[in-house]
């Protein structure tokens, strides 16, 4: 197979936290197909460069172009096809977990109608509590609905996932291993950070450094 | 535009039902604070219907404040804020349905209390009126510059003050109008003028306040 053009790509990315540089000279290019684990010690600037890549902030050095296009011009059109799913889980607690993800469904451009969601719910396992507010989730269940987003159609092509395996049970891991690799099979493209080992083989997750890039 | 829009505006009116307490506290806040007026100024009637209008723009205007801290303090938090920013829709969208939301819940209600008020502070039919419609143009003004606060202090230790003493001063123009349309129709004049300068802030308001907000969103979630 040869390879596809990079739907992502970063060129000599910097970035600034306050007067500290994290990490430069970092050069990325995310294919289709691909599954990337971003890996580096705390405060190595693995959220930061999420963020960046993801549009919420802008890099101190270097360029981001998604598609060809410079990711600021690509502006609401590069949103559409991402899916970014943070440390925080941003479910409301007063909603309940169909209600939250139905929100974010609908902000995200899915039809976010409740049989769609509560598919989603069923998907993560989560179905039976999906009128249970979300106050009395448990974390990994907080977790799970916000990680069923990923089981809606229809799917944004890249994934950029920080720390998505944060509080699941090793039943909630194996399933979120399934959607990842079935994402990558079917052409999409993942990138996610991990402190725990990727259980993932087909296809392979190529592994990015980030303590490589941090200044001396 | 529309679908991001509504499913905001839906989902904070959903969160403020679930939360009652909370969503009427700023309402609630009017009501003492006005009732307190008769009791300190005395409940001389020609006093009273002089200060009504006053009293109550500057009463709704201090509600409207108090509700603003947690506009994006919570979504902000949470993560919410961010998926927001991260839709489809652009930072005004998200901005004029959090700051219609807001209105709605605190800004319409204190539209319709009020002219109960002015009925206790002797204000005949046509001031009362004038004094709800005033009102009903003035708290947009109130929700839309406030969210412009909210953005700006979001984060910030102490940002409830903050806001205060930033947004307060803003609002002075559509306080004086707001307040001056009663008092006209009290010293039989026209209204139009006030009017017209109310509807013109509203205009501006809604025009260039989101813009702002939404750039101040994006350097907050930076």
């Amino acid at each position: 197979m040869s390879s596809p053009a990079p739907v992502l790509a970063a060129s000599q990315l910097a970035c600034r936290r306050g007067d500290r540089l994290l990490f430069r000279g970092l050069d990325l290019a995310l294919k289709p197909g691909q599954i990337v684990w971003l890996r580096g010690r705390n405060g190595s600037g693995k959220t930061s460069l999420l963020r960046l890549l993801a549009g919420l902030s802008t890099p101190a050095e270097g360029t981001l172009h998604w598609d060809g296009l410079p990711l600021r011009q690509a502006g609401a059109d590069y949103r559409r096809r991402l899916c970014y799913l943070a440390h925080a889980n941003a479910l409301k607690d007063d909603l309940s977990a169909l209600e939250a993800l139905q929100f974010l469904a609908r902000l995200h451009g899915h039809a976010g109608d409740e049989a769609g969601c509560t598919e989603a719910l069923r998907g993560v396992g989560l179905h039976s509590r999906r009128h249970a507010a979300v106050r009395t989730l448990s974390q990994g269940q907080r977790r799970r609905v916000a990680l069923a987003r990923l089981q809606l159609a229809p799917r944004a092509p890249l994934w950029i996932l920080d720390e998505p395996y944060d509080a699941l049970d090793a039943d909630g891991s194996a399933l979120l291993d399934r959607t990842l690799a079935g994402h990558a099979r079917a052409g999409g493209t993942v990138l996610l950070t991990s402190h725990i080992d990727l259980n993932l083989h087909d296809p392979a997750p190529i592994t990015l450094q980030l303590d490589d890039l941090a200044p001396r | 535009m529309s679908r991001v829009f509504t499913t905001i505006v839906a989902r904070d009116l959903r969160l403020a039902a679930r939360r009652r307490v909370e969503a009427l506290l700023p309402i609630a806040f009017f009501l003492v604070s006005i009732s307190l007026f008769p009791l300190g100024v005395g409940p001389e009637p020609q006093t009273l219907r002089q200060i009504a209008p006053g009293v109550v723009w500057v009463c709704a205007l201090l509600a409207a404040m108090l509700s603003l801290t947690q506009l994006y303090g919570t979504d902000h938090a949470d993560g919410s804020l961010e998926q927001m920013l991260l839709s489809d829709a652009s930072g005004w969208t998200i901005a004029m349905a959090k700051a219609l939301g807001h209105w709605i819940v605190t800004g319409l209600p204190l539209t319709l209390a009020a002219p109960l008020f002015g009925l206790l502070f002797g204000l005949d039919g046509r001031a009362n009126a004038t004094l709800a419609l005033s009102l009903l143009l003035g708290t947009p003004i109130l929700s839309l510059l406030g969210g412009l606060g909210a953005a700006l202090t979001l984060g910030l230790r102490s940002a409830g003050v903050l806001l205060i003493l930033l947004i307060l001063p803003l609002t002075i123009p559509a306080l004086i109008f707001g307040a001056g349309a009663v008092a006209a129709v009290e010293a039989g004049l026209s209204t139009r003028g006030h009017f017209s300068l109310l509807g013109a802030l509203l205009i501006a308001s809604v025009l260039l306040a989101p813009l702002a907000t939404g750039a101040a969103l994006r350097i907050a979630t930076e």
